[in-house]
């Protein structure tokens, strides 16, 4: 018979085990914390085809993850996509003139949107629109014209 | 034909009053207020279901992580992504293999054993000698083991993804050589807290809860003979099993489906 003194401490590893393996898996597999959700401000931006982008789609900046795509709707009357982005307070001098495009992770990766930097003095504020987008390319559209183009020599 | 129709009815009233003295063994045993002492019968359960199945699921979630990691490795190099391994093994344990895997261990590690434990108590007249001494055994015996697996099946579960997780990284960013931070930032992207985690988790608490009720009623059932114990511990492991299987897919059909 085991004394109950070793059942109770195995028992309380057993919990303690159980638990440092949540935060493990919260931390570091779902990465919490990494980009807070802690002081973010929402950008829009048009854009003509988001083909592939999702919501949770990163939002980058010069290739670093600056936040994240929180809502994709459209503009019925344009027939244009608008995206809503949660972007980090920690970037909040983005000029106006910032430019959007929609960009492919690596040959068969996920879309993402990549900022571009502008030029100008003012600076983007909370709830504010990017105009200055360039769409997704889609690989359909292009063989398609390529085909047509090559056809009508 | 009327002799089959009357097969058919005598099995469905079986059925039935299985499934009604199920549910009120169920029921009392997990009504019943707390009394002094309770907290040290439900550690002892807890050590003996939870704690000694350790070392099942630890050897057998790192065989599993690993296994996934090679194959997925192995699929994915051939389109070159084979930093998606961490994301994809991280979602199928997380989402499937973590609790599913972890109860039908804990169904054959545990399950069994507490079955074959109450029907001998059962069979040597130990539960009606308690009743005699006008101590309850569903509060005495059931109780705690049901508690003890409603409790450590989700600490189980964390456990088994965890060591899986890690045997995966092991393999894959160790052995295989897939960049790390490839491997442990897609995981990041594309792994949800409440979403991969979270509904992991009452997949765990679910399946802790259905486990050890079918035990704990089998044992309590059992015909009290030697043969009674072996039939009541295999339909144990072949009812939970089942059961862990089907509640699954209605789980996964619920939370995650299209399905609301």
């Amino acid at each position: 018979m085991i004394r109950m003194r070793t059942i109770e401490i195995s028992v309380g590893a057993f919990v303690l085990a159980g638990i440092l393996c949540l935060v493990f898996l919260a931390f570091r597999v779902s990465g919490v914390g990494v980009g807070s959700t802690a002081g973010t401000y929402i950008l829009k931006a048009k854009f003509d085809d988001v083909a592939g982008l999702r919501v949770r789609s990163k939002v980058s900046l010069a290739g670093v993850t600056i936040g994240r795509v929180s809502k994709i709707g459209v503009d019925s009357e344009l027939g244009e996509a608008i995206v809503t982005m949660e972007v980090s307070q920690d970037v909040n001098n983005l000029s106006v003139d910032t430019g959007a495009r929609i960009q492919t992770e690596g040959f068969l990766g996920g879309r993402y949107v990549s900022l571009v930097p502008g030029g100008e003095d003012k600076m983007l504020v909370n709830g504010d629109t990017i105009t200055n987008t360039q769409g997704a390319l889609v690989l359909e559209n292009l063989i398609g014209d390529f085909l047509t183009k090559t056809g009508s020599k | 034909m009327l002799r089959y129709l009357r097969l058919l009815g005598q099995w469905a009233l079986d059925w039935i009053g299985a499934l009604g003295r199920a549910t009120m063994v169920g029921f009392w045993s997990l009504a019943g207020l707390p009394r002094r002492g309770d907290v040290m019968l439900l550690i002892k359960q807890i050590y003996a279901i939870g704690v000694l199945s350790l070392i099942i699921i630890v050897l057998s979630a790192f065989s599993i992580g690993a296994v996934l990691a090679l194959q997925g490795y192995t699929q994915l190099a051939r389109v070159g992504a084979q930093e998606s391994v961490g994301l994809g093994v991280a979602l199928v344990l997380l989402r499937e293999l973590g609790p599913v895997v972890a109860g039908l261990l804990f169904a054959g590690r545990a399950g069994s054993a507490v079955t074959a434990e109450i029907g001998l108590m059962k069979a040597t007249d130990q539960l009606s000698s308690m009743e005699m001494m006008g101590v309850d055994p569903l509060h005495r015996i059931v109780a705690p083991r049901l508690w003890a697996g409603i409790i450590s099946m989700p600490l189980l579960t964390v456990i088994f993804n965890a060591v899986a997780i890690w045997g995966a990284a092991l393999v894959g960013v160790e052995w295989l050589g897939v960049d790390q931070g490839g491997f442990w930032g897609g995981m990041q992207d594309g792994v949800e807290l409440w979403d991969d985690i979270g509904k992991g988790m009452i997949k765990a608490v679910f399946f802790g809860m259905v486990i050890s009720w079918i035990a704990v009623f089998q044992g309590y059932d059992s015909t009290p003979t030697a043969e009674g114990i072996s039939i009541a511990t295999t339909k144990t492991v072949v009812y939970s099993s089942v059961a862990v299987l089907a509640f699954d897919f209605i789980l996964t059909l619920v939370m995650y489906g299209e399905f609301k």
